[in-house]
């Protein structure tokens, strides 16, 4: 039988090759969206899972240090690494702030660890460039998308680091890439106030301000044969402060930080599908209203309608189809190119796929139906 | 030009269209128009016979339910020997394959696909009929051929002339071999050589392939080369003579009846 769709898009090839591109940049702009929520679950991963902690201990009753502010005195790591079932317990702050790069300011969250090794607890899994941290002090390993360089001196608040190792992609769970600088200086970054500030306090209260010995968490690596679940609940029971373990960090970071997130870009996502159902809609419709003295003259020389439908049928999925492709090869192309951190997966592909047959399809119903009603003796004036 | 083969021999055929008692009214009550009224036809294999009228006097109405796309409101019709209509229901299950199987169609504008190259707007009715894509182009090419028109086979509709169009359109109506064929005006676009050319080809293709032909028409030029012509009036079919139908009255002629 011969192919009708093939022939009547030739025939109407720069209408809808203008169409396809522009359901193409939707189709992309839609997959970049879903690469992003991807991409920011992925860096939650890799900032829980690639710590190496086992546990993150916060201030009681809040979902610190990421999704909230969570301060604990900085010796309770000591008292946690009596517990039974704790190999290791270390400090750590998290801090976002503004650093000034040249002709801009850039937010990072600042990360203080304790001195160790790439891929220990608190560290960055792996190095791209440079060594790892070997001083206490004044030291800094970058994220590449800071845009830092190797030996270079950054001025952070009062202090001054030098830029020793570059790591692997590390950023916050709202993008921003990260630094890890050693414990004393990401405690003194956070909670150690500025000349003005101390000047101010004490014109105010008349006596001396002490430095405050806090940390916004412990990161806690425990023994083989531990269990989390047992260790976090004894945690919690003795000494008043609240365990996550990892999956539950995870939960609660995709869960609660990201979700808001994830909400924006679902409904972006429905709206966009729904933008994309309409307009492959419309120009089924238009292309079909075009020639309906066609097919009036098809159905009275003896065309079924089943044949008429099935070819607006074909060139609506087609339309989609070559949205999906053209969008899929767009969003591949750019995400490298996007400013936020885009994770294309096989599964959103697919799922893309899936979503621009159904609304092609879907959409082709307007075009069907409108020739379905055409009755054929229209074509007798 | 037609081909000069013998055709090859046509099976007996019975009258090609036998209408009785034929009628149509729309609408009920007391806003019911009707349309057609007791209509007798009969136009035998290889005819070609005129439908004539002023506007509105219901030839349209004739004409769709000859070709199977509006329901009569009663009376009987045959198509090819078929009956095919009988009091208020059509006996034919699929009227679309009635009509792709039994009525060719033509225009007054050829309506040709403007997506097709000329050769598939041709086949493309054989092809409906099941007849392989390699067949239906051969036996296009052939009609084609037959009607002068092969060396535009592989062109788009239009690169054509009006009157190619129309003998393209009169290829597709004939592909295949239907036994009504059902013209509306095939000569309204065109002047007058080329409208009594395409006569020439509706009667030696009635001829060859013992179509009966009905052509609706305005065209006070080619009623001469009407076999008999039916004149509607009010919905009243009668049989009536060229000369009659010449010399009517104005106000029974059409207005574009008048401008011829």
């Amino acid at each position: 039988m011969i192919n009708l769709a093939w022939p009547d898009s030739r025939h109407n090839w720069g209408k809808l090759l203008i169409t396809g591109c522009g359901l193409g940049l939707l189709v992309g702009v839609t997959v970049s969206m879903a690469g992003v929520y991807r991409g920011m679950v992925e860096d939650a991963e890799v900032l829980i899972g690639g710590s190496g902690a086992d546990l993150w201990v916060v201030e009681q009753h809040t979902l610190g240090p990421f999704a909230e502010a969570s301060r604990i005195d900085d010796d309770l790591h000591r008292s946690i690494r009596q517990l039974p079932g704790v190999r290791r317990a270390i400090n750590g702050s998290f801090q976002t702030l503004l650093i000034q790069r040249p002709g801009r300011s850039l937010r990072v969250l600042v990360a203080g660890v304790e001195v160790g090794v790439p891929g220990g607890l608190g560290q960055p899994p792996g190095l791209v460039a440079g060594r790892s941290l070997l001083r206490d002090r004044d030291e800094l390993l970058a994220d590449p998308g800071t845009g830092l360089q190797l030996g270079e001196v950054v001025p952070i608040r009062r202090k001054r680091f030098t830029v020793v190792g570059l790591t692997t992609r590390m950023v916050s769970p709202t993008g921003d890439p990260m630094l890890f600088v050693p414990f004393r200086d990401g405690q003194d970054l956070q909670f150690l106030p500025g000349n003005e500030a101390i000047a101010r306090q004490r014109r105010r209260r008349d006596r001396p301000v002490e430095r405050q010995a806090l940390t916004n968490a412990v990161l806690v690596q425990l023994e083989p044969t531990a269990r989390p679940e047992l260790v976090a609940a004894e945690i919690e029971r003795w000494l008043g402060l609240t365990a996550y373990t990892r999956p539950a960090m995870q939960a609660a970071m995709v869960g609660k930080l990201i979700e808001a997130s994830a909400r924006q870009i679902g409904l972006f996502l429905v709206i966009l599908t729904l933008v994309t159902t309409t307009m492959i809609g419309f120009i089924v419709f238009t292309l079909t209203q075009g020639k309906l003295r066609e097919i009036a003259v098809l159905k009275l020389i003896g065309m079924p309608s089943r044949l008429i439908a099935w070819m607006i049928v074909q060139q609506a999925v087609a339309l989609g189809l070559f949205a999906f492709v053209l969008g899929t090869s767009l969003a591949t192309v750019m995400a490298p190119r996007f400013p936020r951190h885009v994770v294309l997966q096989r599964r959103d592909l697919i799922a893309a796929a899936v979503v621009a047959l159904a609304s092609s399809s879907l959409a082709s119903l307007v075009g069907v139906k409108a020739a379905l009603g055409v009755d054929p003796a229209e074509a007798i004036q | 030009m037609i081909s000069s083969a013998p055709p090859p021999p046509q099976p007996e055929r019975p009258a090609g269209i036998v209408v009785s008692g034929l009628r149509k009214t729309f609408g009920s009550g007391s806003a019911a128009v009707t349309a057609l009224r007791d209509v007798q036809m009969r136009v035998e294999p290889g005819e070609v016979v005129g439908l004539v009228g002023p506007s509105g006097s219901g030839k349209s109405t004739l004409l769709k339910c000859l070709g199977a796309v509006l329901t009569p409101s009663g009376g009987h019709m045959e198509l090819g020997g078929q009956l095919v209509f009988d009091g208020d229901h059509w006996l034919h299950p699929d009227l679309t394959r009635l009509r792709r199987e039994q009525i060719g169609f033509i225009f007054q504008s050829p309506y040709l696909l403007p997506f097709l190259s000329v050769r598939d707007n041709v086949a493309l009715l054989a092809m409906l009929l099941g007849r392989s894509n390699q067949e239906a182009r051969a036996a296009a090419d052939q009609l084609l051929a037959d009607l002068d028109v092969a060396h535009r086979a592989d062109a788009m509709p239009n690169r054509l002339s009006g009157g190619e169009q129309q003998r393209v359109a009169i290829a597709r109506a004939l592909i295949n071999r239907p036994p009504i064929l059902l013209a509306d005006e095939p000569t309204a676009p065109l002047d007058s050589p080329r409208a009594m050319a395409v006569m020439d080809l509706l009667e030696r293709l009635a001829g060859q392939m013992g179509t009966s032909v009905i052509v609706v028409t305005h065209d006070e030029k080619i009623l001469p080369r009407l076999q008999r012509i039916y004149v509607v009036r009010d919905g009243v079919v009668g049989e009536g003579q060229r000369e009659r139908v010449r010399d009517a009255p104005v106000r029974f002629r059409s207005r574009r009846l008048r401008n011829t």
